[in-house]
Order: C-alpha cells, then sequence, then structure tokens
C-alpha cells in the first residue's frame, strides 16, 4: 500500500470576506472526487481507534473503504447501522478529540478527514434522492413517548422505532430540532439539513408532536398512562447570569435568546421573518465556548463593525473548537483574553454603552486543572458596546424535574441517571442528554439517546425494571 | 388552531374563540398562550381570558398596537393559527383571601376576567376598579359587573365614571379600611408601578401580572427577565404574576421598549401589505 498523504485534502469554503456578509454554510464540502482522494488515505487498521474513539460507535473505516471504492450506497448504509444522523455530526462533532484525535494516520501527519467524509456520505444521499430506510424489526405493540426533539430525542427515537416500538416526540418549539434549529447558526449547520435529518426520523414511523410543553399541557405521569415508557432529553436551555450590575439593560442578551432570534426566529432576513434582534455596531461575547464562537460570527454577519470574544483566562484554555476558532480568527474576530466583566453602563433609557472589565493574570492550577485566572487589582477599564451576549453556559431545563416532583434530581437540576441503561429512578422514564448530564456536546447528547433506546428496548421486552 | 368565533370588542380590541382541546383542559387563571400568525411570524405571549373544558376552546383577547397583533386581527373565523402552545406560566394563586381589590387598565381588562372568575369562585368579596383613557376603552363591563360586589370605574376625560387614574378610588378604599387580603392589578406597566407604590406603605399583598417581551415562553432565552427584589426572574416561568412591591417597574419599562423601532419598520411593512392586498382584491 502507497503511504498515505500526510495531509487532509483540503476542504473548499467560501472566502472570509464573502461569507461574513451571509449565513450560508462555510465549507462547501467535498466533492466525489476529493472524497475519494480522502479517503483512500485510511490505511483501514484491523482494530481501529477511530471507532473506540467515536461515541455513536460508527464503523468508520468500513464507511471510508466503501467511498474508496465508489460504493456510496454502502457507505450511507454502513453509516446509518449506528448513526441515524450523520449530516449534523460531520458537521458538528468536535472530530479533532475524538475519532481523529486516535487516528492512526494522525501519527505521519494530518489524520483522515473522518469528519468531512461522514459530512460528504450524507450529503450524497440527499442529493440521490434515494434515502435508504434501515431494517425495521416487527411491531413490538410497545409505545414510547420521547421529550425533547432535540439530538437526544432524535437518536433515542431512530434507534426505538428500529427495535420496532411505536415512537412520539414531544417538541415544545413550534419547530423539531432543538439546538440544532435554535442554537447552532445556519453557518454551520443549515437548517435544511436539520429538516432533511428529521425527516429521515418521521420515515422511520416516528411521530411528531411540536407547540406541546411536557410538565404543562401533559405531566410524565399522564404520559405513562398512555405510553409504555419516557424518555426525557429535554436539554439544558437554562442560560446562566454573571449577576453583575446592568445585565438586565437593553442590549444585553443571553446566547439563547441572541441565537434564537437569529437561527430560529431568522432575525437575521428581518422584516422578511418578522422577528427583531438589535444590531450591534460593538458587540461583544462574555465566554469563549463553541456557543460564544456562533454568537460572535453571527454578530459579525449582522453587521458588527466590532466584535470580540471577551474571556477570562487565556487563549491556551478557550474551550472551542479549534476550527471555530479558525473561522473566527478568519472572519475578524477580536478576542479580548484575560479579560473579566465586572459591571455594565447604560445611558439614560437603560440601553447598553459601555462594560467595564478587569484584566486577568493566570495563577496557580484550579480543580480543572487549568491556571486560575486572577483579577488584577486596579485595572478597571471600559469598553464601548451597544450589545453584550452573555454565553457561559446552561443548566438543565427545570420545567419537567418542577412538575415530576417525585423524579430525583442532582445539584444543577439535572436528572439522574444509570449510565448504563439511561434509567431514572421513577420506574419506566429514562433520560439522557444534557438534562441528565449538563451541557455537553451534541454528539454526547445523541450517544446518551442511542444507551437509553436500548435500556428501553430491554425494558420494554423483559419487563424488568 | 382554528378559529371558531370571532368578535370586536370595542376599537381594536378583538376577542377570538379558539379550538384547542388540549390547551382547554389545563389552563388555569393567569396562565398564557404563545402563538405564531404565520411562518415568519414570531412568538408572542397572550394571557388566556376564558376557557371551556368540555367544549375544547379558549379565548383570547387582544388589543390591534403592534404588528403582531394587527396581522392577528386580519384572520377570521375559519383560519387557523400557525402555531398555538401553553398552557405557560404559573397560574393566580387562587383562595379566599377575604376582601380584595382587582384593577384593570385597558386590555388588562380582559386579562383580570378569569382570576375575578376565580377569585369568585373561591368566595372573595371582591371590588374592581377599571380604568381606560376613555369610556370606548374600557371594555367588558357587564362581564366584570357579574364577576365582581362592586365595581368602580375611572376615565382620563371622565367620558364614563370617575374622572382620573384608578389610583384616586383605590386610595380611598384603602384610606377607609386596611383589611384587604389581596390587591390584584393588570394594565400597563405604569399602572401596576402607581398601584404598588399606592399599597406597599399599607402592606397589603399586590400582584401584579406581567407582560414581558418573550421569545420562547418555556424559560430558555431569558428575553423576560425582570429584577423581583434583588433576583433575577423569568416572566414566563417564574410568572407571569409577582408581588408588585418588589418589581422594578422602571427596568421593565425600559426593556419593553427594546424593539420600537423594529416595531415601527414592521408596521409600516404591515401597512403596506394591506394596502397592497387591497388592491389586488380591487
Amino acid at each position: 500500500m502507497p503511504k498515505p498523504s500526510p495531509k487532509q485534502v483540503p476542504m473548499p469554503t467560501q472566502d472570509p470576506k464573502e461569507r461574513v456578509k451571509n449565513f450560508l454554510e462555510v465549507p462547501h464540502g467535498y466533492t466525489i472526487a476529493q472524497a475519494q482522494e480522502e479517503a483512500v488515505r485510511c490505511i483501514q487498521c484491523k482494530n481501529p481507534p477511530c471507532v473506540e474513539g467515536c461515541p455513536v460507535d460508527i464503523n468508520i473505516p468500513g464507511f471510508i473503504d466503501f467511498i474508496a471504492k465508489g460504493d456510496f450506497k454502502a457507505s450511507i448504509r454502513k453509516m446509518k447501522e449506528t448513526n441515524a444522523l450523520p449530516a449534523v455530526c460531520g458537521r458538528v462533532c468536535p472530530q479533532e478529540d475524538q475519532c481523529q484525535k486516535v487516528c492512526v494516520v494522525a501519527k505521519m501527519g494530518e489524520s483522515v478527514g473522518i469528519g468531512k467524509l461522514e459530512a460528504f456520505i450524507a450529503d450524497w444521499e440527499a442529493k440521490s434522492g434515494e434515502i435508504e430506510l434501515p431494517e425495521i424489526k416487527p411491531s413490538s405493540g410497545k409505545k414510547v413517548a420521547v421529550v425533547g426533539g432535540g439530538p437526544a430525542g432524535l437518536a433515542a427515537s431512530g434507534q426505538l422505532a428500529k427495535f420496532g416500538h411505536k415512537v412520539k416526540i414531544f417538541e415544545a418549539l413550534h419547530k423539531m430540532g432543538g439546538v440544532l434549529s435554535y442554537g447552532i447558526p445556519e453557518f454551520r449547520l443549515p437548517n435544511d439539513i436539520v429538516d432533511r435529518e428529521v425527516n429521515y426520523i418521521k420515515s422511520l414511523g416516528v411521530e411528531i408532536q411540536t407547540s406541546f410543553v411536557v410538565g404543562k399541557i401533559k405531566t410524565i405521569d399522564e404520559l405513562l398512562s398512555e405510553y409504555d415508557a419516557v424518555f426525557i432529553g429535554t436539554g439544558a436551555g437554562l442560560p446562566w447570569f454573571m449577576n453583575i450590575e446592568g445585565e438586565n439593560y437593553n442590549g444585553v442578551y443571553t446566547a439563547n435568546e441572541y441565537l434564537t432570534r437569529v437561527n430560529l426566529m431568522k432575525a437575521y432576513t428581518f422584516p422578511n421573518h418578522i422577528t427583531p434582534v438589535t444590531k450591534g455596531k460593538r458587540v461583544a461575547i462574555i465566554g469563549a465556548g463553541n456557543t460564544a464562537m456562533d454568537a460572535v460570527r453571527t454578530a459579525i454577519r449582522m453587521g458588527a463593525k466590532v466584535a470580540s470574544i471577551v474571556y477570562r483566562r487565556s487563549l491556551k484554555e478557550v474551550p472551542a473548537r479549534l476550527e471555530e476558532i479558525h473561522h473566527a480568527r478568519q472572519e475578524g474576530v477580536d478576542f479580548k483574553l484575560l479579560t473579566l466583566p465586572i459591571k455594565y453602563h447604560a445611558d439614560s433609557q437603560g440601553w447598553l454603552k459601555e462594560m467595564e472589565c478587569l484584566k486577568m493574570e493566570l495563577g496557580e492550577p484550579d480543580a480543572s486543572g487549568r491556571r486560575r485566572p486572577v483579577p488584577i487589582e486596579g485595572s478597571n477599564f471600559r469598553i464601548p458596546v451597544d450589545v453584550v451576549v452573555i454565553a457561559i453556559g446552561n443548566n438543565p431545563n427545570p420545567l419537567i424535574a418542577e412538575s415530576t416532583p417525585d423524579i430525583k434530581v442532582g445539584k444543577k437540576g439535572n436528572i439522574i441517571i444509570d449510565e448504563a441503561t439511561g434509567k431514572t429512578n421513577k420506574k419506566s422514564v429514562f433520560a439522557g442528554g444534557d438534562i441528565a448530564s449538563g451541557a455537553d456536546t451534541v454528539v454526547s447528547a445523541m450517544r446518551a439517546g442511542k444507551i437509553a433506546a436500548r435500556g428501553i428496548d430491554e425494558y420494554l421486552r423483559t419487563g424488568l425494571w | 388552531m382554528k378559529i371558531l368565533e370571532k368578535k370586536k370588542i370595542a376599537k381594536d380590541l378583538t376577542k377570538f374563540l379558539i379550538s384547542s382541546p388540549l390547551i382547554a383542559q389545563k389552563a388555569l387563571p393567569g396562565q398564557f398562550i404563545m402563538l405564531m400568525v404565520n411562518e415568519v411570524g414570531e412568538r408572542i405571549p397572550l394571557t388566556i381570558a376564558a376557557s371551556d373544558k368540555d367544549k375544547g376552546t379558549i379565548s383570547i383577547i387582544f388589543q390591534e398596537v403592534g404588528y403582531t397583533t394587527k396581522l392577528l386581527g386580519t384572520l377570521g373565523v375559519g383560519d387557523s393559527l400557525y402555531s398555538l402552545v401553553g398552557p405557560l406560566g404559573r397560574a393566580t394563586e387562587i383562595k379566599n383571601y377575604g376582601k380584595v381589590i382587582v384593577l384593570g387598565g385597558g386590555v388588562g381588562i380582559a386579562e383580570i376576567l378569569p382570576v375575578l372568575r376565580a377569585l369568585k369562585g373561591a368566595g372573595c368579596d371582591i371590588t374592581t376598579i377599571l380604568g381606560g383613557r376613555t369610556k370606548e376603552l374600557v371594555i367588558l363591563v357587564d362581564q366584570v359587573k357579574e364577576l365582581t360586589n362592586q365595581l368602580i370605574i375611572t376615565t382620563n376625560d371622565g367620558s364614563l365614571g370617575e374622572e382620573g387614574l384608578v389610583t384616586a378610588p383605590l386610595g380611598r378604599l384603602i384610606k377607609e379600611s386596611q383589611d384587604y387580603g389581596l390587591v390584584f392589578c393588570v394594565g400597563p406597566v405604569p399602572m401596576m408601578k402607581a398601584v404598588s407604590d399606592l399599597t406597599r406603605s399599607h402592606k397589603i399583598k399586590t400582584t401584579v401580572c406581567l407582560n414581558s417581551i418573550m421569545v420562547d415562553g418555556t424559560g430558555m432565552c431569558g428575553c423576560c427577565r425582570v429584577t423581583i427584589g434583588k433576583e433575577n426572574k423569568f416572566t414566563c416561568v417564574d410568572g407571569p404574576d409577582f408581588d408588585g412591591h418588589l418589581v422594578d417597574f422602571d427596568e421593565l419599562m425600559n426593556r419593553q421598549r427594546i424593539f420600537n423601532e423594529h416595531e415601527k419598520h414592521a408596521l409600516c411593512k404591515l401597512d403596506e401589505q394591506i394596502k397592497k392586498d387591497k388592491e389586488n382584491t380591487n
């Protein structure tokens, strides 16, 4: 076998100068020739570490080998054996921390572009117009209610449908997808692709009910009177604040609100879509995770002259994916590192004008192993801003726990589950994703959904709790 | 989600009876729904003015003041909403408070109806004060009359009832007697603020129902946050009822103005659209 090229086939992307003016996806996606060129870089390990690194156990060498051979139908079939949402995973998974991190080829240069190939094969199938359905087991006669139409709920539903159970998803918003629809911007994950994946889940026989808030219109106990089991995947939707002065001034948004307005409600097309959002000229995003990168790149596309990431630690500790930081830099994002906001200042009408910050320095490592940021006394300075987006994290959504007093929750309101099965302490009720783990990645929520689906299947088949 | 009945209650004030068996089953006084008129619309909250479990219907009453409420007003019987979700928010705390004063201002009068019904059912002795700029804006008087032991009306111009604001009769009542178990008020923010200021020194429990701007309505976005005492609360999941003595009304008033400029822009667009539609039908 010839030695694989040390470099990945580069992904064609929109020019940064152009893409800051639109919400279209940044990468164009591999052509067939590019995908095949990349696919042959995979050396088809006998004991592939990449599969170990994949939260949803994709047979990575398997699907890549079929791409190399040009049998794309077989490739997507292999993919969907374990992953029902490849177009999403290929785009938003942190592959560099998972499959690609342990890729053997990476020892000789760059890893195989597994994520890019995953997105390629998913898009190839969509373009072909022929979506093949997997084998669905004969009907078990059992019914499962899935609460929440995000990654955990979608993954659980797909799997449960394949096991032969009748599944209905209850989603609170008017649109399916959870964070895939309201949170992740279109330039990273187009809404059409989310719709496509949701339609695939529907095609497996899953029923969908939107605008249905479990906990309000029906409780978990009421669902249990109609369904044999319930899966809760309601995510981490309760935004954190810093609780500093001025956080309620006009112009201060949570990332959830800012992104929901722009992505779910399409405020970027205002007034074609009628939901508004403040177009800031000087926008600061507080935090440096993936959500912060999404928000700052959104602000640039909404016309900000200056869009900054404000983060209390240094670049080394920035939690966002490298690719996101890279894209943000290309698009002109300004990084204000070692900077801690302590107070907002407004005009007499309550409109945000300035952000007061402290300079930080790094001290001894803290519990997370990262060097603790320590404020430098008297280093106060002000930054002019008209929009601030707080992107420092979310707690699990409290609605279900509040309306289900007998379900066991942890200190942060997370539902406590058995990791191996997704079982909660309440009979017939399972949970997974951010509602149980606290805020984590899309793919870890999908993994939790799949694990719970297996747990539910076993429970429904054996009747044993 | 289908509109079964449409009724003009007053100028710019419309009532819809909507088929929604599931929401009707669960709706409690003080709760609200969120709706979208069409696919490109915004999500707005509206109080559930009445609900009927047996018929599977809910009523909403709205003032056609903004883009979305005006657009909503163009819908007719047989039309369906694009989306409807509820019942949201916490219900108003209902019990026998003894003597209570309920105040409604403007479209807030529609919002006090379900609370009046429930308080009456709980055995409260109710005095209701309705206020409006002028007599046409004092709505639903007959329905309120049936649910209250005593009714006082004020208008700014004196065209109906007493001339002046609701705080004048409220001031008289609580000067005469402080043994009111509850003052409940829904109306424009300045009215709720004035009422809360008045009852504070008398230490009379005062509940106000807030109308913050919302997006999801389920506690996810935080747009509707409001300072209650020293705490940050979300109107959609912690409210919409709050202790009037703790609400930072000035902040609320500022936050309600966030999208005023967008609203003007949207209204221009709507006027053009309506004009175009008319030309097309001619």
